[in-house]
């Protein structure tokens, strides 16, 4: 302003000594229209300040980058408190209170307002005032993937205006301020963020802010106020939990830890009768007298202060008591010292309930019932408690740690919502997925697999057509055979003509592969159309008809399994630290080679599009060890071990040893130790196991008429 | 003007200009506020914006702390009664927990007698369904007292004013029950509500009160959260019992369907819920999308026929839905007048996973069962964006999808007493005592009916989830000998032998001898040394053990149980349960290898004397044999291991009819548990080895040389089989060798060597 001034002055100054030469009156016209533009310009700024940020021309140029939480450049903005607001819908659903419509990108994307204060136009109030927590929920959601700049493609709006804490805000200013919101449109889409509702004397267990249709991620629902399917029930944060850890190797003394400090006196009382019988298992701390939020100390008044929250860490489960409030920080403090939560809150929805079995991570007790908390927990196993003392560290660890992962989940829930396909199911948010050895089974159907409908018998073969032949011919006359696809794998030359190979009653097809890959062997070729797979080596002929029969028998009773005849097992050599392939005949087996193996199709599937590490490209390159990756893979999914069929072990001819012995240099044999050390690596533990059985027919060996007999020609090696 | 005054002007004006253009919008931000000061000295410290600002509690939680401290007087509890009434019911406002401490029992109240016109008490097939499940299950007592939940008798399914199984005044019939008291702990079945034209859902035509409302078709405005249980809507020949099992007999991947999405059924033009239907054509194309309507339906069908009708009658007729639902990967489920429809369940049996087009409706038992991973979402709104939905799905999603249909079906959904026992247990796992199942129970096989929680707390200690857990069953076993006859006891009798056989194997942890014959005990100093192992006799004769209450431990007329071997004594406290008849002769090595077997199969019998069961066409009746077969689907607990859990499944969750049967007939005890089992797990057992004989022959007073005894065996399967619902047994064709067993090596290089020497 001051600036504008000299100027002016300047120009008045220079107006009294021109009127010299045309030339210079030629540049001082110039000069003079330069300045009517500048204060043209100016008096365009001026007015700019001075109007509302969107149609001014500095913040239609800022509008495109994204939103800068600044805090030293809020703007104000005035709200008439007279408008009109409504309150809260409380009939909202997910199926009419949101405006679908809006959703209808690839994702869920968030539009942010900018940060703004809100002032009463008469009193010159402010609505709210930020705090440190609400920022880094903005902050959390500015730098998450759903954060969008452009509101016309935002699903839901996050508006600015910090409603975290009803009780220091005019709750009547707050409302005409979310109304005065750009894109307010009753509130459809709009996401609220807040911890403490209610107020003295209600209580309210949501925010008393009108909110209109606008989705709350509340901090204290309880069942009435919570709509189902619409809001989200959040944590209520705690600031004294920053940067505070839990000793893994806490000594948990205690049963029962009690330290919150605002539990309503009759169930205290309650408490303290119960800490009187059960002292040695009861800590029952209060306030101490300096009302220091981060102590604790004794009701008694004789023992010293203790840390909070870190002083929960001493008991193996802490109680989180009825207050004024559904929702306490409490909850996560105990969450963050993984002391296992007892909540004795009736009908308070606890954070992010949806999604989350908290059955598994608390123990829910009564209000009315509280006196007998300590029988309660007497009688929970001691592998429940620690069990639950995971659940609760991993709980923390993936939704709790801090507001950043909080806010993001909360936007989760709400997307599983809007996007139920890309929804995780319940199992995939409890489950404990640091835990290397806890699996999904995918073909969990409790059921046999149907007899009718065969096996195809998938051939992998490269040149040797004599002995390929031999073996279609064998396999064509086994009754479960559906059918048998030939994959040539020889670059060099193409298959011998379909009419060359033997006449069967079955279908034959044959795929020319296009690289010489072992992992041809598992592809899921279209033209497997049964569940079962016999992979079975071009030179195995000496399986017999009974035999393979039987296989496919023993695979329906267990299809999830690799069922097969060559079995191998796996050492562990104290010697050299590692593990060793053995090809001996032991009394236990821990893979199937896949030479002569029947597996559900499913597997093939995994193995061509979900195998772990580079095991898949390495199997390829070195042309070795796609069987041990087939059993690695198999075990890792189900933990199950391979089942060997019948006490066949030789396959190729009657004086061969073994598959393995002849053809075996050392070499071979070492590289295939190499395989399960450097599979056992990708997949950080040794997944195979061990058994000492094998399947027989049932009348195996039993003096029993042949005719009455199944399964006659099983071989003896 | 001077040039240099001019140039400078210029310059200045420039510089302005720029500045303004630049950086004018900070001049934008209203001036004197206090917070920026402190934000800007804090700002070079380098610090967190956000540690700049205060915290969200501010110092709201002292001020709770000194308000809660200085006024602990009365004022604050009496102003803040924490729990007012609302309208909506919930368990702590509207349940009595005190009737359900000790056990969770149901009444049912008698039939209405007859009204002064002498007609009979109207009651639909499906109702009458209803009370017949739980009067032949373990929650009915006959004494209103001791009931936690009260069950009416006047029917209550159907409450379309419209509807022939519309049962009237019925107000004035509630009001006349002995204990209504406004509904409180009162269940009341309804599958259908309101009436042309609104079919509002509320409308149940009388007032329920504080009563739990297990309701099909219930919207998410309507349930009363965590009180109501929403159930699915089944149909008028729904079974009691058993019934079909799921459709899915093969579990291709990819599963190629003919179709990718179909669906057949009525549409209703107008009124309300017309919309969605009506509009299905949009998403017909004939080829792997089937989605064909009538109108045709209703008297009146040609008046309100819209312009579409005769071309979709036309559609209609090309398709059968049976096919369509077994041909289809999707079926949709959309709404009809009312939310639900029978298309659920109807695509869930068959497999074809369900796309809900119903907003807002509550699926059956949502609370518990996580339908993500068995059906899939469609909005109405969105209707047309259904094809893209199915199509998207991967190939592995829609095998997980598939399977689960199956595993729901079979576990909650295939009979009218699944149903009912599945509402019974979500409000069961609400009372305070109950412990509460997880969501990886609930959603897995075998299902919250048959995982009881009162086992155990975790599922280390059941067998199902173990392999999942990446768990193993916890060692050793305990070996219980079931002395039936006693014999005479010589120092070379059977069972001496047999505890000597047992003490020598590796993996035994105790020993348990349940004393059941007439003979008094033997000396203490008669029993084999045992060493180590602890030996106890149990005396299950005359005098009952209080122990493992339940009514199979009660005996009429003196004589205990047969089930009685097969109480969840405190003793075994090991996984693994070896159960022994007293006559068994087996080997050590017999026993370590039958335990290893076990140890991967944990959730199976796995024991020597197999048996098989079989359909005899002449007698149209189910066989029992115990020759010489090529299959087996029995392996009888005369020596065979099992999991503890079974246990106490088969005292504590059997009918009581099944269990008074065993009791009657002194016998087929160990073939009711093979039913448990099988039906349990779906899976047949799994014998070990060659041996076939099992039993001392030499001990001659056996009941098993009885011929009567069994043909009691064939009648008692018979039986089972009928309250069962359907038959659980499983065949086996193959049975678990040692891996080098009569293998032509040295036999210094086996392991089991004194199998090899035992015939068959």
């Amino acid at each position: 302003m001051t600036k504008i001034k000299n100027l002016l002055s300047f120009v008045t100054q220079s107006r009294g000594i021109s009127h010299t030469n045309p030339r210079e009156q030629i540049l001082n016209c110039l000069t003079y229209g330069l300045l009517v533009i500048v204060a043209l310009c100016a008096g365009f700024l001026l007015w700019d300040l001075s109007s509302s940020p969107r149609d001014g021309f500095f913040h239609g140029k800022r509008d495109s980058h994204t939103l800068i939480l600044d805090l030293e450049h809020i703007q104000e903005v005035a709200v008439n408190a007279e408008a009109e607001q409504r309150a809260r819908n409380v009939n909202c659903t997910f199926w009419d209170c949101l405006n679908i419509y809006k959703c209808e990108h690839d994702r869920l994307k968030v539009y942010i307002y900018p940060l703004q204060e809100f002032v009463d136009e008469q009193s010159d109030k402010t609505a709210t005032t930020l705090s440190s927590e609400y920022f880094q929920i903005l902050e959390a959601v500015l730098k998450s993937r759903y954060y969008t700049s452009n509101p016309n493609e935002a699903c839901l709006f996050l508006p600015s205006l910090d409603l975290l804490n009803q009780n220091v805000f005019d709750k009547h200013l707050a409302g005409a301020a979310l109304a005065s919101l750009d894109f307010w449109d009753r509130g459809a889409n709009h996401i609220i963020f807040n911890m403490l509702p209610g107020g003295a004397p209600s209580y309210n267990t949501v925010l008393d802010v009108n909110t209109d249709n606008a989705i709350i991620f509340g901090g204290g629902f309880d069942s009435w106020s919570y709509r189902p399917g619409f809001d989200v029930a959040i944590p209520v944060w705690s600031p004294r939990l920053v940067r505070q850890h839990a000793h893994a190797t806490a000594q948990r003394k205690f049963l029962l830890v009690v330290a919150q400090l605002n539990i309503l006196p009759r169930f205290l009382r309650t408490l303290k009768e119960v800490s009187l019988a059960n002292s040695e298992q009861l800590l029952l701390l209060g306030a101490c007298e300096s009302l220091d939020l981060t102590m604790r100390c004794p009701l008694s008044q004789h023992h010293k202060s203790l840390e909070y929250p870190r002083l929960l860490s001493r008991g193996k489960f802490c109680l989180l008591g009825r207050s004024l409030r559904m929702g306490q920080p409490d909850l996560v403090e105990i969450m963050s010292q993984h002391c296992i939560p007892v909540i004795a809150v009736d009908n308070y929805v606890l954070p992010f309930e949806d999604v989350i079995d908290w059955s598994l991570a608390s123990i829910r007790i009564r209000e009315n019932e509280l006196h007998s908390v300590m029988q309660k927990l007497k009688a929970i196993s001691s592998v429940k408690i620690v069990e639950m003392q995971k659940q609760v560290q991993w709980l923390f660890s993936k939704y709790f740690k801090d507001l950043k992962t909080v806010t993001l989940t909360a936007l989760e829930v709400l997307e599983s919502r809007i996007f139920p396909l890309r929804a995780r199911s319940s199992r995939q948010w409890n489950t404990i997925d640091t835990n290397a050895r806890s699996t999904f089974n995918p073909l969990f159907l409790p059921s046999l697999a149907p007899k009718s409908q065969g096996f195809t018998a998938v051939i992998l073969t490269y040149d040797r057509v004599e002995s390929l032949f031999l073996l279609i011919q064998k396999l064509a006359v086994v009754p479960s055979l559906q059918s048998i696809l030939v994959i040539w794998n020889n670059q060099k030359k193409s298959p011998p003509h379909l009419s060359t190979f033997p006449s069967i009653s079955k279908p034959l097809k044959i795929r020319q592969t296009k690289e010489n890959k072992l992992s041809n062997r598992f592809y899921p070729y279209p033209e497997i159309e049964t569940e079962a797979i016999l992979t079975i080596d071009d030179d195995i002929i000496m399986l017999t008809t009974d035999e393979l029969d039987f296989g496919y028998e023993v695979w329906r009773e267990f299809p999830d399994h690799i069922v097969g005849f060559p079995s191998r097992i796996h050492v562990w050599e104290n010697v050299t630290m590692r593990w060793h392939y053995e090809s001996e005949w032991t009394n236990q087996i821990s893979m199937v080679l896949t030479g002569a193996a029947f597996h559900h199709k499913y597997w093939s599937h995994m193995y061509t599009h979900a195998m772990p590490g580079d095991i898949k490209e390495w199997v390829d390159e070195h042309m070795n060890c796609e069987d041990i990756a087939m059993n690695f893979l198999v075990a890792n999914i189900t933990n199950n071990p391979p089942i060997k069929v019948t006490p066949r072990k030789k396959f190729k001819c009657p004086e061969c040893t073994n598959t393995e012995m002849l053809s075996a240099d050392l070499n071979h044999m070492r590289e295939r130790s190499a395989c399960i050390d450097r599979f056992s690596k990708i997949y950080g533990r040794m997944p195979l196991r061990t058994v000492e059985f094998r399947a027989d027919p049932v009348l195996f060996r039993d003096n029993f008429p042949d005719k009455l007999k199944r399964y006659n020609d099983i071989g003896s090696l | 003007m001077q040039a240099k005054k001019r140039y400078i002007l210029v310059f200045v004006s420039c510089a302005f200009l720029a500045y303004a253009y630049f950086g004018g919008y900070r001049l934008k931000v209203s001036p004197l506020r206090p917070r920026r000061a402190q934000h800007e000295s804090a700002k070079d410290g380098g610090v967190q914006p956000h540690e700049q600002l205060p915290s969200f509690l501010g110092s709201h939680d002292q001020q709770e702390l000194k308000l809660l401290q200085s006024n602990q007087s009365k004022s604050l509890e009496s102003s803040k009664q924490l729990v007012p009434r609302k309208p909506d019911c919930r368990m702590e406002t509207c349940f009595d927990f005190t009737r359900c401490y000790d056990r969770f029992l149901v009444y049912i109240y008698p039939p209405e007698p007859l009204n002064s016109l002498g007609a009979a008490p109207p009651t639909s097939a499906n109702y009458q369904k209803i009370l017949t499940a739980i009067q032949e299950s373990r929650y009915y007592t006959s004494d209103p007292t001791a009931a936690c939940l009260f069950v009416l008798g006047i029917d209550t399914l159907d409450r379309d004013s419209l509807s022939e199984d519309y049962v009237r005044n019925v107000p004035s019939r509630l009001a006349r029950l002995p204990y209504w008291n406004n509904g409180r702990n009162h269940i009341i079945f309804n599958l259908y509500s309101g009436t042309w034209p609104d079919y509002a859902e509320n409308s149940l035509g009388f007032d329920a009160g504080e009563a739990i409302l297990a309701k099909a078709s219930m919207g998410v405005l309507q349930l009363r959260h965590g009180f109501d249980v929403s159930i699915p809507l089944f149909h008028k020949q729904f079974p009691l019992r058993a019934g079909a099992t799921g459709s899915v007999q093969s579990n291709n991947f990819p599963a190629n369907k003919k179709y990718l999405l179909a669906f057949k059924g009525k549409r209703y033009v107008h009124g309300i819920g017309s919309e969605t239907r009506n509009s299905l054509f949009h998403l017909h194309n004939g080829r792997d999308m089937v989605l064909v309507t009538t109108c045709r339906h209703g008297k009146s069908w040609r008046e309100l026929q819209d312009n579409r009708c005769d071309e979709d009658n036309r559609e209609y007729d090309r398709y059968d839905y049976e096919t369509l639902l077994q041909n289809s990967t999707f079926c949709l489920v959309p709404r009809g007048r009312r939310l639900g429809s029978f298309r659920f369940l109807e695509a869930l049996q068959a497999g074809c996973i369900p796309v809900l087009l119903s907003n807002a409706w509550v699926l059956p038992f949502e609370s518990k069962i996580d339908w993500k991973q068995a059906a899939i979402w469609a909005d109405e709104r969105l209707l047309l964006q259904v094809p893209d939905i199915v199509r998207s799905i991967p190939a592995e999603r829609i095998f997980a999808l598939r399977q689960q249909t199956q595993v729901l079906w079979e576990r909650y959904f295939g009979s009218i007493e699944k149903i009912v026992f599945t509402t019974f247990e979500i409000i069961r796992e609400r009372l305070p005592d109950y412990p509460v199942r997880s969501s990886l129970v609930w959603n897995s096989s075998p299902g919250a009916l048959l995982t009881l929680p009162t086992f155990a707390d975790s599922s280390r200690y059941m067998p199902f989830l173990l392999n999942s857990m990446g768990a193993e069953p916890r060692h050793n076993y305990t070996a219980v000998i079931y002395v039936q006859i006693g014999g005479a006891l010589g120092p070379n009798a059977a069972l001496y032998k047999l505890v000597r056989t047992i003490t020598k194997s590796q993996f035994v942890e105790r020993i348990l001898v349940l004393w059941a014959a007439d003979r008094p005990l033997p000396l203490k100093k008669r029993w084999p040394p045992t060493s180590h192992i602890p030996l106890h006799v149990i005396s299950l004769g005359g005098s009952t053990r209080s122990q493992g209450a339940g009514p199979t431990s009660q005996t009429t007329e003196g004589r205990p149980s047969i089930s009685q071997r097969f109480l969840p004594y405190e003793e075994i406290q090991t996984d693994a349960v070896l159960s022994l008849d007293e006559d068994a002769i087996l080997n050590t090595d017999e026993l370590d290898f039958a335990y290893t077997v076990w140890r991967d199969f944990p959730e199976r019998i796995v024991g020597y004397p197999a048996r098989a069961h079989f359909w005899d066409d002449s007698k149209n009746a189910w066989g029992y044999t115990s020759k010489w077969t090529n299959y087996y689907s029995i392996v009888l607990t005369g020596a065979a291991f099992y999991h503890r859990y079974y246990n106490y499944l088969y005292t504590n969750w059997l009918s009581l009819l099944l269990l008074k049967t065993v009791q009657q007939s002194s016998n087929c005890e160990d073939i009711l548990m093979n039913l448990l089992v099988s039906h349990v797990t779906r899976k047949p057992p799994i014998k070990v080895t060659q041996r076939k004989g099992y039993k001392d022959r030499e001990t001659g007073r056996s009941p098993w040389n009885d011929p009567d005894h069994f043909i009691q065996r064939q009648s008692c399967l018979n039986t089972f089989a009928a309250v069962f619902g359907y038959m659980p047994l499983i065949r086996s064709n193959l049975r678990m060798d040692p891996m080098l067993y009569r293998d032509p090596v040295s036999n210094l290089r086996k392991k089991y060597r004194q199998i090899e020497l035992v015939g068959s």
